[in-house]
This record gives structure tokens, sequence and C-alpha cells, in this order.
């Protein structure tokens, strides 16, 4: 019934705009064609400055409507790269969008059509050409210059005392494989991945730095102040590790690793208080489409103190462990006997 | 015929006798309407299934919009019409990512690269150039056909059961190439590429005709530098689509491969659903590359020709020369090279090389000067002009407005340090739906608004033209200016519920009120179209050759043109087509001799 009504209104609302301008029409031949033309120019000559100064109202309100809810403190080291390079290009492009849009209605309002002035035979002036070729290239001569500067900063080697860890994407959550003490991932191979086996990623067990490695899901932890390059890799179609409070962002392809490293400035902690949202929680949101779950694809970071995460890295069991309960030492040594025949069947390719 | 097509001007009035003897007979509808070999015909047609597919597209986007702004709500109506795709009334996530596929894809191609393109190339070309038709109207009867086999294709993949490709318009891998990631990555996805192959096709065969037309069918005294913009705009595009679309088809073709083949092109180490595939070595990265080197050349596929046409239009209305014509060359020339050597800004966060990026940066900013070339030459043309408002004005001032405002946050994207936040965020959204979508549509208004009169020898409607307009413009800015601080808040593109995160579920209003102006917005198209096909009928009628006062060789035909274009002889041109007040007088056609008094410029 809603439904009927809307499409009755809507059939309405048409009907009458072209009776309405079907009749605009018959007026203006009525009273001569040229001069209804004329006041219409007028009219619409109004219409173009209104438009303009309306419109500049507009971009402010929207602007102290939206501004709280936008960016926010930029929570790396990084980040704070990222925000001046776009603090600069908005206040340059800012001029020059006010320039050339009052320029543009302005010139409309003024020029419009009357008996009393003739246009003016301008066709070219290279002087003036010379200055708006010159100037804009000079001034992104200068963004570029500063872009680069800082794009080679953020996608530079990471330090060497960064900690590494590598994030796996896949439809449609995110897994996370920490290196353990030895600080080395282990070597992986894509045809190893067995979830029922426990073995997500595909380590290969030979392999002795996969050992100490640590497996979790969904929830990535992090030390604050310390350096971390992640190691990105997907198991199925391309993600997109999307950290929007870090100002990062990284594809995750299947088949090619790629990296990318920062400093998280502030713990989560830290960022409820400045916040002043006490559900406040780093997230990772999957910015690549990736197929039905994308816009679901989330997972979550905890940036805490190097004792937190020490604590919390020590509580995980490495999954060689996991997988291979028998070469367990904190299982007793009975229950190994007991489960002697597996042994042999390390799972490897 | 065409024998007669290859006008030499010396033999031109012999041949034009020739083409009136075949004028007589009479043409059945079929040869005259649908299979017609009539560039005129041609551009209307690819105007009105532009237009079909316009609505298709844009109704698409209301649907994904009504899930953006009111994701709780339910809206049986849905259900009624589209079942399980809209099960208790609430679009599903992969109706949701059809619809959003569906309305890139059917937009960007079908709408704004054969609508406009092809509607204007084809009616312009020979009027403008002083030509009787195109080098071949034959091949161009069948791009137009091809495009229409390619829109049936794409048609039919939206009825299939699996649903159409939902793997985003620019359709990477693996997602794209694996049938275990979705439903729309079934047999949606191949008939998909099908369609573009055949679009491919369509406008390879289109470009190849525009370029040789506009090379060898000049008319007498039209040399390149006495070609109207719009021409020269048209002519640039064509060059872009026959160099950058080939690659596109090679890319799709590899996928089809991938897909149905067993190939690894794009496809390595994956592990899909608990499935272990046995590809390795293929680069998914690589498609984006062949995609991108037709994708970025499609972005000004699409602007050219709305540039060239606003600058013809704008330089009319102001009564006033276009400024710097050759400067205005000089930058169309300037974008289509550089269009070629910027593709790689899409690519910043797929793990490029760094340095590779820099130089990207570099080329992407560099084409931000010709562009700004443009915008002052467009100021300095309405600057102490004598401006007319017509609807086609406004849309060309509407058009530099946008212009102006997406190409300024193009600066934000272009740079790599700001592209790590802003990429694949609804900053992009908004960005190319202002700088490529709308200012592109207002440039098509413009066309249609400016040349309706030579097409069907009637006006459109002007009140239902300035309600457009003001409708389209306001409603254009209230979408799309806001949309920016969302993707400045970072969140990414294609979500169609925010309720689950925390860091992205501040803007329910302002989705709904973005949700209401679409709504609007569409329903004016919808008024426009009326207003198009009524006054094809029942519109003022024409009564002057020359209804703008234009100096450009289209207005020296008949109100009606027939097939031919001119009786008799093709006019001779004596000078270039912006010769608005001077020596005192309103316009000087193109067809008039220079006086021997005429002063310089």
């Amino acid at each position: 019934m809603q439904t009927f009504f809307i499409v009755a209104i809507l059939a309405l609302g048409f009907l009458i705009t072209f009776q309405i301008a079907k009749a605009s029409e018959y007026v203006a031949v009525l009273r001569g064609y040229e001069r209804s033309r004329k006041q219409t120019n007028k009219i619409n000559g109004f219409m173009l400055l209104a438009f303009l100064i309306i419109g500049l109202i507009g971009v402010y309100y929207c602007n102290e409507k939206l501004k709280g809810k936008i960016l926010g403190e930029p929570a790396s080291d990084h980040g704070v790269l990222v925000d001046r390079m776009l603090y600069v290009t908005l206040a340059i492009t800012f001029l020059v969008f006010i320039i050339t849009q009052v320029a543009l209605f302005w010139f409309s309002y003024k020029y419009q059509e009357s008996d009393k002035r003739k246009a003016f035979y301008f066709p070219h002036n290279n002087k003036l050409e010379l200055i708006w070729t010159v100037i804009p290239a000079i001034t992104l001569t200068i963004l570029v210059g500063f872009g680069i500067f800082y794009w080679f900063k953020i996608t530079g080697d990471a330090p060497d005392d960064a900690m590494q860890v590598e994030v796996v994407g896949k439809q449609f959550g995110w897994e996370f494989r920490y290196p353990g003490k030895d600080g080395v991932l282990g070597k992986k191979y894509f045809k190893n991945v067995n979830p029922a086996a426990n073995n997500p990623v595909g380590q290969i067990w030979d392999d002795r730095y996969n050992h100490d490695d640590v497996f979790v899901e969904q929830e990535m932890h992090l030390v604050v102040n310390k350096p971390v390059k992640l190691v990105i890799g997907a198991k199925d179609v391309i993600h997109d590790v999307g950290l929007a409070h870090f100002r990062m962002k990284m594809d995750a392809v299947p088949g090619t690793p790629t990296t990318m490293w920062f400093t998280p400035k502030y713990t989560t902690k830290q960022m409820k208080e400045k916040t002043g949202n006490p559900d406040f929680v780093y997230e990772i949101s999957c910015d690549q489409m990736c197929g039905k779950g994308h816009w679901s694809m989330r997972g979550t970071i905890v940036v805490e103190t190097q004792e937190e995460f020490d604590a919390w890295l020590a509580s995980k069991k490495p999954q060689y462990y996991v997988a291979n309960p028998d070469k367990d030492p904190s299982v007793k040594k009975d229950s190994v006997i007991a489960s002697a025949p597996v042994t042999g069947a390390v799972i490897n390719r | 015929m065409s024998e007669a097509m290859n006008v030499h001007s010396g033999v031109a009035a012999a041949h034009a006798v020739h083409h009136d003897d075949h004028g007589h007979h009479e043409q059945s509808f079929i040869s005259k309407y649908v299979f017609s070999m009539d560039h005129k015909t041609i551009g209307k047609q690819f105007l009105i299934t532009g237009m079909v597919w316009a609505i298709i597209g844009g109704l698409f986007s209301v649907l994904f919009r009504l899930q953006l702004g009111y994701p709780d709500q339910s809206f049986p109506i849905l259900e009624t019409f589209f079942g399980h795709w809209a099960k208790g009334g609430q679009i599903q996530p992969e109706f949701y990512y059809g619809l959003v596929t569906m309305h890139g894809t059917v937009l960007v191609f079908f709408v704004l690269t054969a609508g406009l393109s092809g509607t204007f190339a084809n009616l312009l070309i020979p009027l403008q150039i002083g030509a009787r038709d195109m080098a071949s109207p034959f091949l161009n009867m069948l791009s137009y056909w091809f495009f229409f086999i390619a829109g049936i294709v794409m048609l039919a993949s939206i009825f299939v059961h699996t649903g159409p490709a939902s793997g985003g318009w620019t359709m990477y891998p693996p997602l794209s190439a694996l049938r275990q990631a979705g439903e729309g990555q079934k047999i949606g996805t191949d008939l998909w590429l099908i369609s573009m192959a055949l679009f491919i096709v369509s406008s390879l065969l289109g470009g190849l005709n525009y370029i040789s037309t506009i090379l060898n069918m000049r008319t007498k005294g039209m040399s390149m530098t006495r070609l109207p913009l719009p021409i020269w705009a048209m002519f640039f595009t064509a060059v872009l689509g026959v160099l950058s679309f080939p690659v596109l088809l090679s890319g799709a073709i590899l996928l089809l491969f991938d897909r149905n083949l067993g190939t690894s092109f794009y496809l390595s180490d994956i592990v899909i659903n608990g499935e272990i595939l046995p590809n390795e070595g293929g680069s998914a990265i690589l498609y984006q590359h062949l995609f991108w080197f037709l994708g970025h050349p499609e972005v000004y596929i699409i602007l050219l020709p709305a540039m060239g046409m606003v600058s013809e239009i704008l330089s009319v209305n102001s009564r006033k020369p276009i400024f710097g014509y050759m400067a205005m060359l000089g930058s169309l020339f300037a974008i289509a090279i550089l269009a070629f050597l910027v593709w790689a800004h899409h690519m910043f966060v797929t793990g490029l090389n760094p340095f590779l990026g820099s130089v990207f940066v570099l080329l992407t900013l560099l084409i931000a000067v010709p562009s700004a070339i443009k915008v002052f030459n467009w100021l300095t043309t309405l600057w102490r002009g004598n401006i007319r408002f017509t609807p086609a004005t406004l849309f060309a001032i509407g058009f530099v407005s946008l212009f102006i405002s997406g190409g300024l946050t193009g600066i934000f994207l272009g740079n790599s340090t700001i592209d790590i936040h802003l990429h694949d965020t609804m900053f992009v959204v908004a960005h190319f739906h202002i700088v490529m979508g709308v200012a592109s549509f207002f440039g098509m208004f413009a066309g249609v608004y400016h040349w309706f009169p030579k097409m069907f020898g009637r006006y459109l409607n002007n009140t239902l033209g300035y309600m457009h307009f003001w409708v389209t413009m306001i409603g254009a800015y209230l979408i799309f200016w806001p949309m920016h601080y969302q993707g400045l808040a970072g969140i990414p593109r294609r979500y169609l519920d925010k309720k689950g995160w925390v860091s992205f579920n501040q803007f329910g209003e302002l989705d709904k009120m973005i949700t209401v102006v679409s709504i609007i917005v569409f329903a004016v198209q919808l008024m426009f179209v009326f207003n198009f096909f009524y006054s094809i009928f029942k519109g003022r009628k024409v009564t002057t050759p020359n209804p703008w006062g234009a100096n450009t060789l289209e207005w020296t035909t008949k109100i009606n043109p027939g097939h031919g274009n001119w009786e008799g002889e093709i006019p001779e041109v004596h000078r270039w087509p912006y010769d608005y007040g001077k020596d005192g007088r309103d316009f000087i056609p193109q067809t008039e001799p220079v006086g021997a008094n005429e002063s310089k410029h």
C-alpha cells in the first residue's frame, strides 16, 4: 500500500512538472520567445551565483558536521607522515578549489547575456597561458617531492630490531603467525595446508625454524613503540590488510608475499582514553573486494606493552606441538609412548 | 556509394549529383532505422541504447543505495521482484556485489564509453569535418551491432541462476578466476568476459573508423588546426581506445583460459574452501597491469569527448572564441600521452616496487598540469563573454565545476603517500564518481541538449531541461561531497553494512541522506528520458538551420539532413571554427572566406 502511494505521488509529480513545462513553452510563444528567453537567462545567472554562495556555506557546514568523525590522531609513526602530507595537500587544493569555483560561477553570473555588452574577442594570450602552466607545475613538483620523500620513508626497509608477524588473509578472516624465540618464520608450502591436522598455514615441520612458531586467528598482538614488519599473504583470493588508525594498507596476494612495517604509537588502552570511547579497538579491514563476506572480514589488533605481550605470547603453544603432540615436552612421557605410532607420520609434503 | 564517401573536393560536385540520384529511392524501415549505415542514425542508436543501459545501471545504484542507507529496513517489494536475492526484503550480499559490479561495468563501458563517444563521434565527426559519412559505413554499423550483442550477453548474465558477475567491475583474479569463490564467479563471470570481448570488438571497429575518417575525409580547407575541439577530442579518444582496448582483450582472454582450460596465468598457491589447487607460478598482479593499462586510458576515453563538447558549447554560448585553441589541443595531446603512463597508480598498495611507485606518482601528478590548463582556459572563455544559459551551457558550466572538484581530489590519490590511507576507500568512490562519472554525464547531457535540434529537428523542453540541470547539479554534490569524509575515516569501498565495525559505524544519518538524494536524482533522470522521447515527436520545431548561431559545419546542413548530409556540394572551409565576436560581428561561420580587411588573431 505504501509503495503504491509512493508510486502514485511520483507519477503525479511527473505529471504536474510536465504540465508546467508545457505551459511555460506556450507562455514563451505568446509573450515572444526572445523576451522570455532573456528572462530565463537572468534567472539562471542568478541561480548560478546563489549556487556558489549556498554551496560554499554547505561546504563549511558539512565540514563542521563531519570533521569530528574522521581520521583522529594517527596511531603510528608512518601515520603522522601520511596525515601531514594529507593536510598539506588539502590546504593547497582547497585554495585552488575556492579560486577556480568562485571564478567559474562569478564569471558566469557577471558576464551573462546583456544587450549592452559585446563579447570580448580574446582567442589567446601567451603570457597568461605560460603563467597557468608554470604555477601548477611548480606546486605539483613540491607535492611530488614531499610525497616521494615520505613514500620512501614508509616503504623503505624495516629496522633490524623490528618484530615480524605473518598475516594471512582467507575468505573471510585473518590468520597470524609469530616467529617465536628464534625470531625467524619457518618455511611453508601451500600444499601442506591442512587445518584438520592442525596445520592451517602449511608449515613444513622439517624446518626447525617452524618449531617455535605460534599461530593465532582473528586477533593480532603488537608491542607499543616497537617497529613491526608484517609479512602478508593470502590463501585464496586477493585481500588487503587495511589499518585505518595506523594509516597503513597493503594487499594480500596469493602466491606473492608482500610486506609493510610501522611502529604503533599508542596502546589500545591509551587509544580508549584518547578517543573517549571505552569500546575502542584497532581493526583490520579487508580493503580489496574478496567475495560475499568482504564487508565483514574483520580482524582486531591489541597494542600492548612489552611485558603484556611477552605474557600473552608465552601463554600460546607453538603450532608444532599442537600438530605433533608427541614432540611436546610439556606432554607427559607415557602419553607420548601411547601415541608412538604417529611419530613417524610427521606431516610434510 | 562508398566511393562517393571518399570525398575529393575536386570531384565532390560530380559525386554529389551521383549521391542525389541514390537519395531518391525509398529506404525500407529496416535499412533506415535498424541496419542503418547512416552515421547520424547509428549515433542515435548508440545514444538510445546507452540511455536504456543508463536507466538499468542507475536503477542498480538506487537498489544498493537502499541497502547502504537503510541496512536494517526490510523492503518486501524487493523480494517480490528479486526472490531469494532479496530474502526477507533485504538485499543479500551476493546480490549486493552483483549490483555493484553491474553498475560499474554498465556505466563505465556501455553508457559512458559506447553511449557517450559512440553517440557523438558518430554524429559529429562527419558533420563537423564536412564528410558525407564515415570512412566505412558498414564497419560503423557492425560496431553498433557488436555493442548491441555485447549488451544482450551482459543482460543475459543478470538472469542466470547463479547471478551476474560479482567480482567488482575490475574483475580481479583469483576471485574472478575461481568458480569456488562464490556464486557470481560461476557462469556470470564467463558471460561478463564474453560480453566484454564483444564490446572491445565494437569499440575497435568504431575507433578505427573515427581515426581514418578524421584523417582522410575532411572537406577542402579543413586543415587539422581548423578542426572544432570535439573532433580533436574524439580523435584522441579513438587513438586511446585502439591502443589500449586490445590489452584488456588479452587480459580477459587469459582469464577465460584460467577459468576454463586450467592454465595458471594469474593463479598460484591457492587453497580455497579447503581445496588445494594445483596451479603454481602465475601472478595475480599481472592481470591488474593488463587491466589498468586499459583501465586508466579508459577514464580519458570517457572524459575527453565530454571535454571537447564542453569547449565547443562554452565558446558558442559565451559568443566568444575558445581561449587558447592551441593550448587546448596541446593539453588534449598531453593527456592522451600521459594516460598511458600512469596506470600503476591504481596499484600502489599491491606490493609494487616502491621505486616504480614513485615514478608513477610523478607521472600521475604531471597530468594535473594539462588538466589545469584546460580549466583556466574554460574560465577565460567565460570571462567577458556574453553568456546565454541554454541547458547545454549550464551542463557545460556544471562539468567544469565537477571537473575541478573531482580533479583536485585526484591529487590526493595520485600521491602514493596519501593513497596508502585512501586507497580503496569511499574517498576513491567519491573522487571518480565526480570527475569521471558525473562530469562525463554532464558533458553528455550538454551534448544532447546542444545537438538535439540537429538530431531530430526539434528542441528539448527548456523548462524540464533547467529542472534537470539544477536537481542533478545540487544532487551530485550532495551525494558525493560528504562521501569524501567517509573515505577519510578509512571506510573501505563495497561494504554493505558497517554495523559490525567500531571504526566505521558513525555515518548512519549521512548514508540515509545520500540514499534519499540519489533516489531523487534518479527520478529526475527519468524525467529527462521522458523529455527526450516526448520531444522527438512533440518538441518545438526548429525553424532556422543554425539555431545557436554557431560557426561549425553541421549547422550548414538542412534542418533534417538526409543520408549524405549536404545536398549538392560539401561546403568549403576558410577559417577556424571559433570566430565569435570578431570585428564586431556576432559570429562568422567557417564557410565564409577571410575578408580583405579582417583583423588577424
